[in-house]
């Protein structure tokens, strides 16, 4: 279970988090909405450390995100980036294998090499796109592979930051489905930030609504539509009337 | 404006700087740091020899054979003038060996490496990838600045002395070619004339320029802003910065090696 218990954080005047609370229950998905600028990939980066919270306290299964084995404690992650941020210099294989071929989870290459190609065949992508490079592939085939990359270690807990961004409605589908596909089969804990309604629908166990630097709302998906909350409503509805001011 | 701003504003300017200065002086000790602590990435610094070194070495030799040339003309046209003519040999080798063949070259390391070094991880930056690097449990400071500082340690001062040599065989051909040297003659002067302590001052100024030029190429890539701009703001921020500390280095260590 991931708990994050009144986070706070800013960059110089913008106060981005002002106590944040939320919990995801283990081997469940949480997908948290929001509009741009509001906090989202801040929270998410928070709780791997990327970004260190000004205050608050964030804990997985108990043991506090900021103490421990910082390598053990990052094994059990996988991310989704949202623009792959696959290493350009590396093959694709070789990105997907990434933590098979060094450090505490490293395998000899032929079998690293091996896993690779399993995991992009999951991701629906042929073997031979092992042997490209990034710059090779299609903003699509770009998300498959660091879909392939997150999952390739098997984690326990895998972040989504805006998966479908900059994709075509029906690639953003496929990679809902596929998310959702692997969450299931995994058993893994998932944190997705999105814009994409289609996806929160596809993805998502439970929802929170992030706005002014809190949780607004959560609750399960299907109660999304009838929360009755007036942040959550409007952001489904995308009018401009509302609490959530349209010019920021 | 008054002379009270004035002074606050130049005490601000003054403090910024130090801090910099304070700032690249830590990151580069921990950079340094990171060079002799596992886990090491043989790949990666495989890669940096191949960047730095190697794919320098057309630049290098071709910018230090037209200085040596140049050298030679510029002796022999001034020594003209109090009948001198005869020392270019002299003047050309330890002109390059001391002096022109370590700055020519970690100017040449400052345009081409710390530039190609800042966009790079600008741009990993930028786009994430640094991000990636530590989700993936790899410290980006193992990962991307110690291979490419320990490989400028070891390959600068080699192009260092492949420069010298270049530079010294441009004077050479100059100097017998065009200006009516006897060539065994004008060898034997080089050799005779050069002392262990100016190869070895050539040797040192290349490790010190080569440090810099890759610190300077990761700090400013480590710290990119956003964008485009950000990446460009960072490859030309590291160019300057290594090019002046280069000259500034030149100047500290040719005074501890001839000056004492």
């Amino acid at each position: 279970m991931i708990r994050m218990e009144n986070v706070h954080k800013a960059f110089g005047d913008n106060h981005v988090l002002q106590g944040m609370n939320l919990e995801i229950p283990k081997g469940t998905s949480m997908v948290i909405i929001g509009g741009s600028g509001t906090g989202k990939s801040v929270a998410l980066k928070c709780i791997l450390g990327l970004i260190k919270p000004d205050g608050g306290k964030i804990f997985v299964d108990g043991q506090d995100a900021e103490t421990g084995d910082r390598d053990a404690f990052l094994a059990r992650f996988g991310m989704l980036f949202q623009g792959g941020a696959l290493f350009d210099s590396l093959p694709v294989w070789q990105n997907v294998a990434f933590r098979l071929l060094r450090g505490s989870l490293k395998r000899p290459t032929d079998e690293a090499r091996e896993i690779a190609i399993e995991k992009l065949r999951r991701v629906g992508l042929r073997a031979k796109v092992a042997d490209l490079f990034p710059s090779e592939l299609s903003g699509g085939m770009q998300k498959r592979v660091g879909l392939a990359r997150a999952i390739a270690a098997e984690p326990e807990i895998i972040f989504f930051d805006e998966p479908t961004t900059g994709l075509d409605p029906i690639m953003s589908g496929v990679i809902n489905d596929l998310i959702r596909e692997i969450v299931t089969e995994m058993g893994a804990t998932a944190m997705t930030i999105t814009h994409d309604m289609s996806s929160v629908r596809a993805i998502a166990d439970n929802v929170a609504m992030l706005h002014g630097g809190v949780i607004q709302w959560t609750g399960p998906v299907g109660q999304m539509d009838a929360s009755g909350d007036p942040y959550v409503e409007q952001f489904i509805s995308g009018s401009a009337e509302g609490p959530i001011e349209a010019v920021r | 404006m008054n002379p009270i701003a004035w002074l606050g504003e130049l005490g601000r300017a003054v403090l910024n700087l130090m801090a910099a200065f304070g700032r690249v002086a830590l990151f580069a000790l921990d950079a340094l740091s990171h060079i002799f602590r596992p886990p090491f990435y043989p790949r990666e610094f495989g890669m940096a020899l191949l960047n730095i070194g190697w794919l320098s070495l057309p630049v290098v030799g071709l910018t230090t054979i037209f200085t040596g040339g140049a050298l030679a003309l510029q002796i022999y046209a001034g020594g003209a003038r109090f009948n001198a003519e005869a020392v270019v040999p002299q003047i050309v080798a330890i002109g390059m060996v001391r002096e022109l063949g370590p700055v020519m070259v970690g100017l040449m390391i400052a345009a081409r490496v710390t530039s190609s070094i800042a966009a790079e991880i600008a741009t990993m930056k930028v786009t994430e990838q640094i991000d990636a690097l530590v989700t993936l449990s790899t410290h980006p400071m193992k990962y991307l600045t110690a291979p490419r500082v320990l490989a400028a340690l070891i390959t600068v001062p080699v192009l260092v002395a492949v420069g010298d040599i270049i530079g010294i065989a441009g004077g050479y051909a100059v100097a017998t070619q065009n200006l009516g040297f006897n060539p065994a003659a004008y060898l034997k002067n080089t050799v005779d004339f050069l002392e262990p302590l100016d190869i070895l001052s050539s040797l040192v100024k290349g490790a010190a320029f080569g440090m810099i030029a890759a610190i300077m190429g990761c700090y400013f890539g480590m710290h990119s802003g956003r964008g485009a701009q950000g990446v460009g703001r960072a490859t030309k921020g590291s160019v300057e910065a290594a090019a002046v500390l280069i000259l500034a280095a030149n100047f500290v260590l040719t005074g501890v090696f001839f000056s004492l």
